[in-house]
C-alpha cells in the first residue's frame, strides 16, 4: 500500500502543524464506524479503565472519552433510574474517584428491566463540534473519525457545549478540550480501539465500513440499529442494539 | 478531589462531563459589556445621526464610554481561554463555519472604527491641547493630533462629515456585533434553553436598555461629581429611550420564554422544574422583579405625572441602575442557566462560582469594573463635557 501523509484538510492550506505521516497508512481507503450491543454489556467497566490508561485520561470521575450508564426501571415506577460513575453513590462504592463500580444500589428493589448503555464520542458526520470550532482545531478526518489538534485549541470551549452527547470535556492539564478519538493512534496500526480490545463480552464492536466483511459491517447488516438523538441532525457513526426510547 | 476544577453538584441524571462547567461566569461579563458597548453607541448616535439636540449632553461621553467598554471585551475571553497565546489562530486560519471564528475581525473593525469616531470628535480637544500643554502630555497630544492643527470652519465641516459617516457605519456595526454574541447562543441546538431564533433580538434590545441605563448612572454621578446641574431634557430623553426599549425587551422575552413552552420539546419538564425552583430568584424575583418591572413602574409613574427636579433625577437614576442589574443578571441566567440544565434532559446542575482564580467572581469583578477606571482616565484627557461652538 503507497504511503500517504495523513494531513487534515482544515489545516492543510492554513497553518498549523500538521500531525506526522503515518507510514503504511492511506486514510482514504477506510471509513471507521462503531457499534453497541446494550444487550450485552455487563457494566464490568473494564471499557472505561482502559480507555483512562490508553489516553491518559484525568483519573477522576468528571472526565470520559467513554463512560457506561445504568439503566434500572422499578416496578411501579414509569421512568428509568438513570447512574454513572460521576454518582457519590458508584464513588462511594468505588472507594475512590479514581476506581469505577456500579454500586450494588438496588439489591433490595424489585427491578422490572435494567440494561448498562456504553456512551463515546458519535464521530458525527455532520459534527457540531466541528461546525462552531472557531480556528479548525477540531475537524473530520477522511476515514471518519473526529479529532481535535492539541497543538492549535485555544481552549473555548464552544464545542463542549455544542456536543448534544456530552462526549466533550475540558484537559485541564494540557487546557484544551478533549474526547474519544476512536484510539487513532491504535487503528491506524491495524489495532483496536482499547475498550474494543477490553470487553470482555463483545459489546463494542468496531472496524472499517468499506469493508463489507469488517465487524461493523456484519453488525449493522445483521441487525436494526439505532442512533441517539438523530433528530440533532448530526449524523452520529455510533450504532446501538437493545437500548430503549428512554436512553439520553 | 483535583484541585484543576470544581464539580458541580447535581441532581436527576446528567452526563459525566457536564459536571464540570465550561462557561464560567467570565462568559457571563463577556456578553454584558458587549451589549454595554452596543447600547452606549445608541445614545451616541441618536445625537450624531439622527441630530436629537437633546442628547447631546451625553453624545460625547457614550461615545468615550462605548471606548472604554470596547477595549476591555477581549479580556473575558482571554481570561477564560484555555491558550490565550493562542487567541489569535482564531483570525490568522479563522474556520469560516463557526459563529465564533467572526469575532476577531467583527470586534477589530467595530473597535477601529470607535477609535476613528472618538478622534475626529476629540480632534479640537486634541489640538488645543497639543497647542497649549508642555512636556509629555503635550507630546501626548501631539502625537495624537497626526500633524493636523488645521480647525478652521471647512476642517470641522470635513471632520463632521466624518462623524457622520462613521456614526452610520457604527449602528449596524455595533449591534451586529451584539446581535452576533445572542447567535452565538442561540444557534446552539445542544441547549434547549439557549436554542432560540428570537436570542440574537434579545440580546440586541437589552444591550440597548444597558448602554442607555449606564449613560444615565454616569450621566447623573459626573453632574454631581463635578458639580453642575442635570440636563433635565437629556436625562428625560434618555429615560423615555429606556422606557420604549425595556417594553421591548420584555415583550421579546416573554414571546421567547412561551414559544419554549409552547413548543414543548423534549426536555421541557426538566425545563420547567428548573424555572419553578432554582430560577425564582435569579429571573422571577432579580431579573423581572426587581430588576425591570420595578423600574419599569418607576419611569411610568414619573412620565404620566411629569415629574420634574431632583425627584425626577433621583428616580431615573435608580431605576438604571436597576436595569444595569437585571441586564447582568439576563446574561447570568442565560449563560449560567443555560449549563445548568443538563444536555440529557434529566438533570439539573448547580453552578457555585470560585471567588479567586483566573475564572472567580473577583476576576469578573475587575473585568465589569475596568471600563469605568479607563473611563475616569479617559475623561480627563479628553473632556466629553466641553460644548463650545468647534466641537462636533
Amino acid at each position: 500500500m503507497a504511503v500517504k501523509a495523513v494531513v487534515p484538510e482544515a489545516h492543510a492550506a492554513t497553518g498549523p502543524t500538521p500531525p506526522p505521516a503515518i507510514p503504511g497508512y492511506d486514510w482514504t481507503q477506510h471509513r471507521w464506524g462503531f457499534g453497541v450491543d446494550a444487550t450485552k454489556c455487563i457494566g464490568c467497566l473494564r471499557c472505561v479503565e482502559a480507555c483512562k490508561r490508553e489516553n491518559d485520561v484525568a483519573a477522576d470521575a468528571h472526565h470520559f472519552r467513554t463512560w457506561v450508564e445504568r439503566y434500572v426501571y422499578l416496578e411501579g415506577e414509569d421512568k428509568p433510574r438513570i447512574d454513572s460513575h460521576h454518582d457519590p453513590v458508584n464513588i462511594e462504592a468505588s472507594g475512590s474517584e479514581g476506581e469505577y463500580r456500579f454500586a450494588n444500589r438496588y439489591k433490595d428493589a424489585k427491578v422490572e428491566k435494567a440494561f448498562f448503555v456504553p456512551k463515546l464520542c458519535n464521530h458525527c458526520t455532520h459534527p457540531a463540534c466541528v461546525q462552531v470550532c472557531p480556528t479548525g482545531a477540531t475537524y473530520k478526518t477522511e476515514d471518519g473519525v473526529v479529532l481535535i489538534d492539541h497543538n492549535y485549541c485555544i481552549g473555548c470551549q464552544y464545542c463542549v457545549q455544542a456536543c448534544p452527547y456530552g462526549a466533550r470535556f475540558f484537559n485541564e492539564r494540557k487546557q484544551v478540550t478533549d474526547k474519544c478519538t476512536w484510539c487513532y493512534h491504535r487503528i491506524t496500526k491495524g489495532l483496536q480501539p482499547a475498550c474494543v480490545e477490553v470487553c470482555p463480552v463483545g459489546a463494542r464492536i468496531f472496524g472499517d465500513l468499506k469493508d463489507k466483511q469488517s465487524p461493523i459491517s456484519q453488525f449493522i447488516r445483521n441487525n436494526r440499529t439505532y442512533v441517539l438523538r438523530p433528530e440533532s441532525g448530526n449524523a452520529p457513526n455510533v450504532y446501538y442494539v437493545g437500548i430503549d426510547k428512554d436512553v439520553v | 478531589m483535583n484541585t484543576l476544577f470544581e464539580a458541580m453538584p447535581f441532581t436527576g441524571y446528567v452526563y459525566p462531563n457536564e459536571t464540570v462547567l465550561a462557561w464560567t461566569v467570565l462568559i457571563v461579563v463577556y456578553p454584558y459589556l458587549t451589549g454595554l458597548v452596543a447600547g452606549a453607541f445608541t445614545v451616541s448616535s441618536l445625537y450624531q445621526v439622527f441630530g436629537m439636540q437633546r442628547f447631546k449632553p451625553v453624545a460625547h461621553l457614550a461615545l468615550l464610554t462605548s471606548l472604554c467598554c470596547m477595549l476591555v471585551v477581549p479580556t473575558p475571553l482571554l481570561l477564560h481561554l484555555g491558550h490565550p497565546e493562542r487567541a489569535l489562530n482564531a483570525v490568522i486560519t479563522p474556520h469560516t463555519t463557526s459563529a465564533f471564528a467572526i469575532f476577531g475581525y467583527a470586534a477589530g473593525f467595530y473597535a477601529i472604527l470607535l477609535i476613528l469616531e472618538n478622534w475626529f470628535v476629540f480632534r479640537p480637544h486634541i489640538v488645543q491641547q497639543a497647542q497649549r500643554k508642555k512636556g509629555p502630555l503635550g507630546w501626548f497630544y501631539r502625537v495624537l493630533s497626526l500633524g493636523s492643527y488645521d480647525l478652521s470652519e471647512k476642517a470641522m465641516r470635513y471632520d463632521r462629515k466624518w462623524i457622520f459617516a462613521l456614526a452610520v457605519i457604527g449602528i449596524p456595526a455595533a449591534h451586529g456585533l451584539h446581535g452576533y454574541v445572542g447567535f452565538v447562543f442561540g444557534s446552539l441546538k445542544s441547549r434547549e434553553w439557549w436554542s432560540s431564533d428570537l436570542m440574537p433580538a434579545v440580546f440586541l434590545f437589552s444591550a440597548i436598555i444597558s448602554g442607555t441605563a449606564l449613560l444615565i448612572v454616569l450621566y447623573v454621578v459626573s453632574c454631581r461629581l463635578r458639580k453642575v446641574p442635570v440636563d433635565l431634557p437629556c436625562l428625560k430623553g434618555m429615560a423615555y429611550t429606556l422606557w420604549g426599549f425595556m417594553m421591548f425587551t420584555l415583550l421579546l422575552e416573554g414571546v421567547e420564554f412561551a414559544s419554549l413552552v409552547y413548543r414543548g420539546r423534549e426536555g421541557i419538564e426538566m425545563i420547567m422544574e428548573y424555572v419553578k425552583g432554582p430560577l425564582i430568584v435569579p429571573f422571577a424575583v432579580l431579573q423581572f422583579g426587581v430588576g425591570s418591572l420595578l423600574p419599569l413602574l418607576v419611569l411610568s409613574f414619573m412620565i404620566w405625572r411629569g415629574i420634574t427636579g431632583k425627584v425626577l433625577v433621583a428616580g431615573v437614576a435608580a431605576s438604571a441602575f436597576l436595569v444595569l442589574f437585571a441586564v447582568l443578571m439576563m446574561r447570568w441566567n442565560v449563560v449560567i442557566g443555560g449549563q445548568e440544565i443538563a444536555k440529557t434532559g434529566k438533570g439539573l446542575l448547580e453552578y457555585h462560582p470560585l471567588v479567586f482564580g483566573r475564572e472567580g467572581i473577583l476576576a469578573a469583578v475587575a473585568v465589569v469594573t475596568a471600563p469605568f477606571v479607563l473611563l475616569s482616565l479617559m475623561v480627563r484627557l479628553f473632556p466629553p463635557w466641553a460644548h463650545d461652538a468647534k466641537t462636533a
